[in-house]
């Protein structure tokens, strides 16, 4: 064991040696140009790879997505519609803000750790774990205002006259107030519902 | 006896094309001959005005005049509820859900609606704005009562 201790020891002091000592090869701009452009590709891959991450077809790659929830999008208006506009599951399931957006996929590790160990592998446990899962996301909307459905949705843009009746004068009070947010009424419009009351669904 | 057959067969066929031009209204399919695809109709919008609408006879389940598409109600969730239940009305002035509903079988009150008047659009259905292929020729009782007193007279 101190063997073993001393051995790191020595390794570590042998690379901060070799990292602290000025390079005898290679020029002063070919280690500032070269890092530049190594940072750039690394950048550029990072984002490029986050990006795959953010697709339709990454989330519908695994079954526990693409046989329940979504299956249950398609026919909503979100996917379904006259003019063509679409939104997918990172539109509405992952903020669009850089620092946000790489705080969600911080969290959404745990979601591998729950597709490596089969946490919703099947129907029944999806069914069973569907309403904690619901709630993690109506909590997450209720925290940042709805961001997800602001980044298309916004108040200031809203034609009230063009509304039905209901909806002009719940949008022009509860939310141009800020009393309410977009997920506090509209709950489960992508996705069926957990056996939840239908009172709750509205608070 | 073949022969037989083919003349019944040809008359059979004869009667029902004859039918078609009688005066009675085409029906849902329309005029189109039978070996042809009709063109459907567009799909006719849900009356969304939120006006209230009349109801032809006293026990007439009120009709819904606003849009319900993809509204959930099934076993874990009545989106319906999330305005006409008894605790939403307060906050959605939506008309609460009639007393009867919330009686079992049996006629005991109970404080949810009962799971036999669960399924709302079995007796509440929302309109659509088409024209009716035939007239409705429907009056309520008080009328027809009113029409036949006069009559007597």
């Amino acid at each position: 064991m101190k063997a073993l201790f001393s051995r790191i020891v020595a390794l570590t002091k042998k690379y901060w040696v070799t990292l602290s000592t000025p390079s005898k090869v290679f020029s002063l701009g070919f280690l500032t140009m070269g890092g530049f452009i190594a940072g750039i590709m690394f950048w550029g891959g990072f984002n490029t790879a986050l990006e795959v991450t953010n697709t339709e077809a990454f989330c519908t790659s695994c079954h526990e997505m693409r046989n329940n929830v979504f299956v249950e999008l398609q026919p909503t208006i979100h996917y379904t519609n006259r003019s063509g506009v679409r939104a997918t599951c990172p539109d509405c399931h992952v903020p669009h803000n850089w620092t946000d957006k790489i705080a969600r996929k911080m969290q959404a590790s745990k979601e591998v750790w729950g597709k490596i160990f089969g946490t919703i592998d099947t129907r029944e446990k999806f069914l069973d774990k569907r309403l904690e899962l619901a709630q993690h996301e109506w909590t997450r909307l209720k925290a940042n205002n709805s961001l997800e459905c602001r980044n298309c949705h916004n108040l200031n843009s809203m034609d009230f006259t063009r509304q039905s009746k209901r909806a002009m004068q719940m949008h022009s009070t509860e939310l141009a107030s800020g009393n309410k947010t977009c997920i506090d009424c509209h709950k489960g419009i992508a996705h069926r519902l957990p056996d939840i009351k239908a009172g709750e669904a509205a608070k | 006896m073949k022969k037989l057959i083919a003349v019944l067969f040809s008359c059979l066929v004869l009667s029902t094309f004859a039918q078609t031009g009688d005066g009675h209204p085409p029906g849902l399919r329309g005029t189109a001959p039978l070996d042809k695809e009709p063109v459907s109709p567009l799909m006719p919008k849900m009356v969304n005005d939120d006006i209230r609408k009349g109801r032809a006879y006293a026990m007439q389940p009120p009709v819904i005049p606003h849009q319900i598409e993809n509204y959930q109600v099934d076993r874990n969730f009545n989106k319906c509820m999330t305005c006409h239940g008894r605790d939403r009305v307060p906050e959605s002035q939506a008309p609460m859900v009639s007393v009867t509903h919330f009686m079992d079988r049996d006629n005991n009150f109970r404080s949810e609606i009962s799971p036999r008047r669960y399924f709302c659009t079995q007796c509440h259905v929302p309109q659509m704005d088409v024209k009716t292929p035939v007239e409705n020729t429907f009056i309520d009782a008080e009328k027809a009562a009113a029409a036949k007193k006069a009559a007597k007279k």
